[in-house]
């Protein structure tokens, strides 16, 4: 049990928001930014999606041919690892099931981690069981806009049941591995998975 | 999940206030003991965690003002509307009180003398607090060795709305004067004191050519503070030739706060 903090009272959330909030967050109205460094401006004309198996096979989309996939609208609940948690966030984007069946139609297998990389360098991993059945998505529009890019634009992968911080920015190429490797935040001293529920912010937590 | 059964787990520690600074009306300082503090790097914040006695708890994350050398580990903190630990922590905790911590916390944001420089930090309002434990580091480790000085020059810009909410300003203004390889240059966007002769302007691309040192010099660059600034701040040092790799960034605030 922890010591109370004398005189401490706080602001509860309302019983509907606390079932709604993980353990240490805290309810936000406003969309804050989080990135370690400045925010890339790729050029839509330059920009490309890529799909790597572990064996080194790759599949690209152009943007055109990335957006012209299947798409869908998703709204989900946001926890991001600095405490603050978004509720309701609107996105549309590509589901990872599609992008997989893609890939496969390509002859890239499913192998169980994947690391996601972006420009500026930025990566992150994900066990593959967390991207597939409807649970991940490579966004490009929020909130019925084009995504700006100090939150991800164009395009940023989605995996809203993590801390946010799996939802990797600019998000550029998945790449399938055998193993799994840390990503940016993973190397330096977070949590390697990032379970929200399960308050996973540090290595270490259990 | 290998890394994570190696990894010790950060545990929370009961920190005792050891004293209360005032720094400028809504912000202050609290110089913590912290039992078994394992030590920090100048950039790294720590998660603090109050509870209620019905058992409700809040958690926030707030930056280390101290450098390591201290033997005491200082947070600024700034009184936010509506901030429920920051309203705690700035009219409620008082000497004596404990505090819940865990931390260090955060590998990237952090600068320490092998990082090496020149070192340029842009900080805005509350965010000078992280690039502050950075300036006091760098005047502690190389204490009275001038060459080693003269190889690690420093910058800071500093954006504040008005004078007297310029945090560490007098601490500011004696490092400056006993150094003459760090230099600290304020701008005020909103309330000039008289004779100012300062900047008076957010911060822009023509500032930054003039405080900046140029790309091929390789400067370490730390910006913090509200979401405009740094994203304005970083962008043009981009556009103006540095290397992304060597702007190191750290946000905080609604994303419309303006310093």
């Amino acid at each position: 049990m922890a010591p109370f903090s004398r005189g401490f009272r706080g602001h509860r959330p309302d019983a509907a928001a606390a079932g709604r909030l993980p353990p240490g967050q805290y309810e936000t109205r406003d969309f804050p930014v989080l990135s370690a460094g400045p925010t890339p401006h790729t050029p839509l004309a330059n920009w490309s999606f890529t799909m790597q198996g572990a064996d080194g096979k790759t599949a690209r989309w152009s943007w055109e041919e990335f957006t012209a996939l299947p798409h869908q609208t998703t709204t989900n609940d946001i926890h991001c690892v600095t405490k603050w948690s978004k509720f309701g966030t609107t996105w549309e984007g590509i589901s990872i099931d599609t992008l997989l069946a893609e890939a496969a139609a390509k002859g890239i297998k499913p192998s169980p981690y994947v690391m996601a990389r972006s420009d500026g360098g930025y990566t992150t991993n994900v066990p593959l069981a967390d991207l597939t059945n409807g649970k991940a998505w490579i966004a490009f529009m929020y909130d019925g806009k084009p995504l700006p890019a100090e939150h991800g634009g164009p395009a940023r992968l989605l995996v809203p049941h993590l801390y946010f911080w799996k939802s990797a920015k600019w998000v550029r190429e998945l790449r399938l591995m055998e193993n799994d490797a840390p990503g940016f935040w993973e190397s330096l001293g977070y949590h390697n998975y990032g379970d929200p529920w399960r308050e996973q912010r540090y290595a270490g937590d259990e | 999940m290998s890394a994570d059964a190696a990894a010790p787990r950060i545990t929370w520690r009961l920190a005792t206030v050891i004293d209360v600074v005032p720094e400028t009306p809504r912000t202050r300082t609290l110089v913590l003991d912290v039992p078994a503090w394992p030590g920090h790097r100048a950039g790294q914040h720590v998660d603090v965690r109050l509870t209620a006695e019905d058992g409700y708890q809040a958690e926030r994350s707030y930056s280390i003002a101290s450098p390591p050398e201290d033997a005491r580990l200082s947070l600024t903190v700034e009184e936010l509307t509506d901030g429920e630990v920051s309203q705690y922590l700035s009219e409620v905790l008082r000497s004596g009180d404990t505090l819940e911590l865990r931390g260090p916390i955060g590998g990237y944001f952090v600068w320490d003398i092998p990082v090496g420089g020149p070192l340029l930090l842009v900080g805005g309002g509350s965010g000078i607090v992280p690039l502050m434990a950075m300036v006091r580091h760098r005047n502690a480790a190389l204490a009275t060795d001038m060459d080693a000085r003269h190889r690690l020059p420093a910058r800071l810009l500093y954006s504040s709305r008005r004078w007297d909410e310029v945090i560490y300003r007098d601490e500011l203004a004696r490092l400056v004067e006993k150094d003459p390889t760090l230099e600290v240059m304020h701008t005020l966007t909103r309330e000039l004191p008289e004779g100012w002769t300062g900047f008076t302007r957010r911060i822009d691309r023509a500032m930054l050519e003039m405080v900046a040192w140029p790309p091929s010099e390789q400067p370490r660059v730390f910006i913090c503070g509200p979401t405009p600034l740094v994203e304005s701040v970083a962008t043009t040092l981009v556009e103006l030739g540095h290397n992304p790799a060597l702007v190191k960034t750290e946000r905080f605030g609604p994303t419309g706060g303006s310093v």
